[in-house]
Order: structure tokens, then sequence, then C-alpha cells
């Protein structure tokens, strides 16, 4: 007993967290759970992947004709069918993320609730499923922009940008929406609404520029989505149409998103990290 | 009731050589609010002001314990005594209120079998999903799957999606899941009673092995049986207080007495007027042993002993058989002997006994008994809820009862 493995000492067991069990039980159980998640989705069904896809395509061809023949929308943009599709696809993961995120605590009751597991891996994996499916759905719109005959600029090296601010944005989304809907069961259905409220909220059928200065512009730029998507459409899409910065009338005027997407993530960590702990009891 | 707090000389591994402690528990409490009405709504957030009361449950007090290391230690106590919440809180999936626990050696943070299993995955899928989850590395735990597939004898069905497994299969892959994976610690939540004989067999050698190992298991159980027989040592909770902690045999003894404590006890409930107490009541094998386990379709035999407080005319003897769905699944009424006189004397005693058919499917069963005046079931005298629970094993059936039948089928 003299040379004892320091792992058979006694230590502390600190009780339920958003992660317990260490990191990499972390990362390992986080990369399993939405590999498995979205190869039953794809591969589980013959046309799995074609379905997903057929959603934004769908909607996209709906929108298209109705912005374009009916309404003329967005006549005045250069590419916008391809800006329409390529918002519409970002704008489905942060739908897709959130939407499956905010029940999956509820979802997963079993696991929570007789197993030690990591708490924080419930939403997260929502998150990277929803993160799995964009990437295939990227493959496809940028065969379109490239079709459409969109030129590359060595802005498209940024994507990689937008996609993080995105995916850090739904993940704190996720976070909050997963952690209230525990407590507050009617989260889920509240969060159906304003996921459609906020779509509209965003410049995604529509350009900002239509919007000239007024109480309604400002309460656009105070969405953090609404620079993220801009931005987007800047440096991928239509390097002539203003930049977040730009769009937002300066650095100032930015503020209040920049304030609400922190809060937001912050609030998701906070709200998340406290109700770990007590979410077995609650489900 | 005796109260025993350390163990008792003759538990074997009480010796001078006592190896170091795996689990040590101090002062663990741990209550519930319970509110008078649960707010989970936001409307119902926003909308109500008042009505913020809530009703404290005090599920553990005071919990102090240790297991040593290689100590195959039982925990028992009726429902609601606090014996899964403690489990939930060693298992890190309740947080304790008070108190610490420490541990030494990985866990395996299950405390129910085929939790996390997915039944859209394959048996390999799951196997290593399983593993990571225990802790292991992903290759661990792919590594594992041939040994676990071995003890299930589930080769052939490895990429067969779970769904598609009977019950009987899945409780032996997370059986093996669970026993294969290395984790020093195990926790578990009544499981003695799954599957069919052979593979019962199978566990029991698993229990008796792990009993001489190194491993350290906590075991929650009902079944005193099992207490009986796997554990080095047991503790009794009853209201979230440890009552006993020492011999499993004594423990086990202790339980069945304040099962019987605490049956007549409760005819508020549904009015009973407590004239008559159940003074005993116990299951038994052949020899007339008390069992808690019987084989399916072997007769159960039952033998239970009344005393009479006040004077009761007519008394009729009501017995039921739940099931764990809470379904109960047969009852039984018989009065007195036919010569006797049909009236129970202050003091008098009446022993029931006899065999009962066994049609019951394999799983837990609870006895549940009634006493009634002049034959009326509208004059309720005794009421238990739970007299005594057992376990019925065997080959898996279909439904709730274990039919016999001469169907045939032929070709026309």
């Amino acid at each position: 007993m003299s040379a004892e493995p320091a792992r058979l000492e006694l230590q502390e067991v600190r009780g339920p967290s958003a992660i317990g069990g260490g990191s990499r039980r972390f990362f390992d159980l986080l990369w399993l759970i939405s590999l498995n998640e979205f190869k039953k989705t794809f591969f589980g069904t013959f046309l799995g992947y074609v379905w997903s896809l057929m959603r934004p395509l769908l909607l996209f061809a709906v929108l298209l004709v109705v912005f374009t023949r009916i309404i003329k929308l967005g006549g005045e943009i250069e590419f916008y069918p391809v800006l329409l599709l390529f918002n519409l696809v970002l704008f489905g993961f942060f739908q897709e993320a959130t939407g499956a995120a905010v029940g999956s605590v509820l979802a997963q009751e079993g696991i929570v609730r007789k197993t030690q597991f990591p708490r924080l891996v419930i939403p997260l994996s929502s998150v990277m499923i929803a993160l799995f499916t964009l990437a295939l759905n990227l493959i496809v719109v940028f065969v379109f922009i490239l079709a459409f005959g969109v030129d590359p600029t060595w802005t498209w090296l940024l994507f990689p940008v937008i996609l993080a601010l995105l995916l850090v944005f739904s993940c704190g989304a996720a976070l909050l929406l997963s952690a209230l809907n525990v407590r507050f069961r009617d989260v889920a259905i509240i969060w159906t609404v304003l996921a459609t409220v906020l779509m509209y909220a965003t410049p995604i059928i529509y350009p900002l520029e239509i919007i000239g200065p007024s109480f309604l512009r400002e309460v656009l730029l105070a969405n953090p989505l609404t620079l993220i998507f801009e931005q987007a459409r800047h440096w991928i899409i239509e390097p002539a149409a203003p930049s977040a910065v730009a769009a937002a009338g300066g650095w100032l005027h930015m503020l209040p998103a920049i304030a609400i997407y922190i809060a937001v993530c912050v609030l998701g960590v906070w709200v998340f990290r406290r109700e770990a702990p007590r979410i077995a009891e609650l489900l | 009731m005796a109260v025993e707090i350390e163990q008792t000389p003759n538990s074997p591994r009480s010796e001078s050589s006592s190896p170091p402690v795996a689990i040590e528990a101090r002062g663990i409490g741990k209550s519930f609010r319970l509110p008078s009405h649960r707010i989970d709504s936001l409307k119902e957030r926003i909308t109500t002001f008042s009505n913020r009361e809530f009703r404290e449950l005090r599920a553990l007090h005071e919990v102090s314990f240790d297991v040593r290391r290689g100590e195959f230690f039982g925990i028992v106590g009726r429902n609601g005594s606090g014996k899964s919440t403690l489990l939930k809180i060693l298992a890190s999936i309740y947080a304790a209120d008070s108190g610490r626990v420490r541990m030494a050696g990985r866990l395996a943070p299950f405390i129910e079998l085929g939790v996390g299993f997915n039944p859209d995955l394959t048996a390999r899928e799951n196997v290593e999903l399983n593993g990571v989850m225990m802790g292991l590395h992903r290759d661990e735990a792919r590594k594992r799957l041939p040994a676990v597939l071995e003890f299930a004898e589930l080769e052939e069905f490895v990429d067969m999606k779970l769904k598609n497994y009977s019950s009987g299969m899945l409780v032996r892959l997370a059986f093996s899941v669970m026993i294969q994976s290395d984790a020093e610690i195990l926790l578990i939540d009544e499981v003695l009673a799954v599957g069919d004989a052979s593979f019962q067999q199978k566990c029991a050698d698993v229990f008796h092995q792990m009993r001489d190992s190194d491993r350290t298991v906590v075991l929650v159980t009902h079944d005193m049986n099992a207490v009986e027989h796997y554990c080095h040592r047991a503790m009794l909770l009853h209201d979230g207080i440890v009552r006993a902690d020492g011999d499993p045999h004594e423990v086990a003894r202790d339980y069945l007495r304040l099962n019987f404590e605490q049956a007549p006890t409760a005819p508020g409930e549904s009015g009973g007027t407590a004239d008559v107490i159940l003074v005993d009541a116990q299951l038994e094998d052949e020899a007339g042993q008390p069992a808690t386990t019987v084989e399916s379709r072997s007769p159960l035999r039952l033998s239970a002993v009344f005393e009479a407080r006040r004077a009761v005319e007519g008394p009729t003897f009501g017995f039921a058989l739940a099931n764990a769905d809470d379904i109960q699944v047969a009852g039984l009424g018989l009065q007195l002997e036919a010569g006797l006189p049909d009236r129970l004397e202050p003091g008098q005693r009446v022993r029931v006994s006899g065999a009962i058919e066994n049609r019951l499917a394999p799983g837990r069963y609870v006895v549940k008994c009634w006493v009634h005046r002049n034959h009326n079931y509208a004059n309720l005298v005794l009421h238990a809820p739970h007299v005594l629970d057992f376990v019925v094993f065997g080959p898996d059936v279909t439904g709730v009862v274990d039919v016999t039948h001469d169907l045939r089928a032929v070709i026309e």
C-alpha cells in the first residue's frame, strides 16, 4: 500500500455541475453524442440529408418568387437570390441550434437524472449538430454563389470570423434557453414565436438599406444578428454593400448590439452554471 | 431498535489489515422544497404573486459512513427513506445541502442499468458511448467491446440497433458494460432481479467475484436476500437518518422489523381503525425459511400473523399483489375457517398461511393487505399498503401474467 496511486487518494466529490468529470470526457462526450445524433438524422433515413437541404431551399424558392416577382424587394441588389439563400442558411443554423437546445435538457431527462453527466454537453450538442448541418448546407450555398457569378474575394477568408461570432451567440442563447426551460416549461413555446420574430428583425429577406433612419432601424441595429449578417453580406456576397460599422453609422451605434451580444453569452453561461447542480431535481 | 454505528467484529473486512477508505461521507443533509403549488411556467411566474409557500421535505439528515476499499456495502430502507437520494448524491447527480463526500478511485457514474443507451444506435456505438461516459478514452472504450459482448453473450448482435433488442438482451448488455468498466467504485440501484435465470446466475457469480475483489460496491436494494448474500456490511436508512450500520444479517432483520412496525401504523391513509394489527408477514421457501425471491411458476408461500387489539366481528382478510407499476395483479380475500367462531377477541392472534398459485410475470411485487369487519368492505379495520415485497425471477414473459396454455398451431 506504500506506492498508492494518486487517484486512489480520497478526493472531494463536488456534486453535479455544468462540466463535471474533466474536460477530456466533456469533449469526448460532446463529440460522440453530436456525431451519433447527426448520423441518425442523416444516414438513418434514406433522404436524410436531402430533407435537411430541402427546407432552406424550398423556403428560398418561395421567398425568391414572392420577393422578386411579386413584391420586387431585392430588385436593386445584384445578387439578391444568392444573398437570400446565404442569409436563410445562416439564420437556419441559429434557429435550428437554439430550437433544438431549448428542449434538450428536458428531452435527456434519463441521462440527467440517472448518471453523472456534464450537463453542458446537452445544449452544446444541439448546437454542434446544427453546425454539422450548416457545414453541409454551406457547400451547396457556395456552389450557388459561384454559379451566380459572384467573384471570390480575399474577404472570403474572413468567413470563419462570421461563423465564430454566430456560433458563440448561438451557444450563449442555447445555454440560456435550455436552463430556463427546465424551470419554466413554456420557454420552449415562447421561443418558437420569438425565433420567428427575430427572423424578421434581421435583414434576411429584405436589405437593411430599405429602412431609412427611424426608430425601427435603431431597433434592428440593436439586434446582434443584424450586424453579423450585414458584415457577412459585405465580406462574401457584395463588397459594395456597407460593412456592419458603416451600416450602423459608426462604432458608437454598434454598442447596443454588442452589449446585447455579450449579455446573452454571459447570462447564458451564468444561468446555466447556476442551474446545473439542480437540474436533476427540477426534472 | 438496535443502533450500531461501527462495523461488527465478525465482518470479514474489519480485520487489522483494514483497507483504506474508498468512500467517506460526513454529515450529508439534503432537503427538497415541495411548493404547495409548483410554478413551472413563465406565465404562472408572472401572474402568481402570493402562494410562495412550500413544504420542506428532509430527505437526508446528518448521514455519515465510510466504505472501505473492496467492501460490498448495502444500503437498505423503505421507499422514501432517502436511500436513492443518498445514492444520487454519491453519484454527483444531486448536490448535497450540507456535509461532504470524498472518494478514492474512479466511479462508474450510473445508478441504473442502461441509462445513456441510445436506442437508435448499435450495440457497438452504445458500448463506446457508455465507456466514454464512464470516463474512458474513446479507443479504450472501443477496445473493451469484445469483452463486453462476450459477457453479455451478444456477439452476433453487435451491429443491431438497440431498439430491436429484447429487454433481456438490453439488461445483459447494460450489466456487462457496467462490470467491464474498470471503475473502482460501483453504485448499483436494484439490479439483481434482471434477465433470465441463467443470466441471473451469471450476475450472481459476478457479484460474488466483486465481493472478493478490490472493487468497492454500493448496492441499494429492497432485497434482503441479496444484502445477506453479498454485502460485507449494510446500512439501514429510515426517514433520512442512519438507523443501523453493521452486520448485514442484523441490518436485514432491523429492516424487516421496521417494515412491520410501520405497516400497521399507517392505516390512516384509508381510514382503517387499527383494531387489528399485522405482527408478522413473510414469504417462505419450501423449507419454511423466509424468502424474498421466488422462481416463476413456483407457488408463493405466504405466512402472516394478525393480532386483534379490540373485538372484531366477522373479520375478512384481504391480500393483493401489485407489480412494480403499482398495478394490482391479483387479489384474494378469506375469512376464518368454517367451524371457528366468526369473531376475534382482543389479544387473539390469527395466522394466515398457505400457498398461492404463481402466475406472475418476473419482476418485483408488493404485497398489500386489508382487514375488514362484518364481511363488509366498507368497514376497514386495517390497511397495510406495503406488507412485504418480493421478486419473481425467471424467463421474460409478455404481459403481467404468465399463463399456461395448450394452444397448437397446425396447417389446415
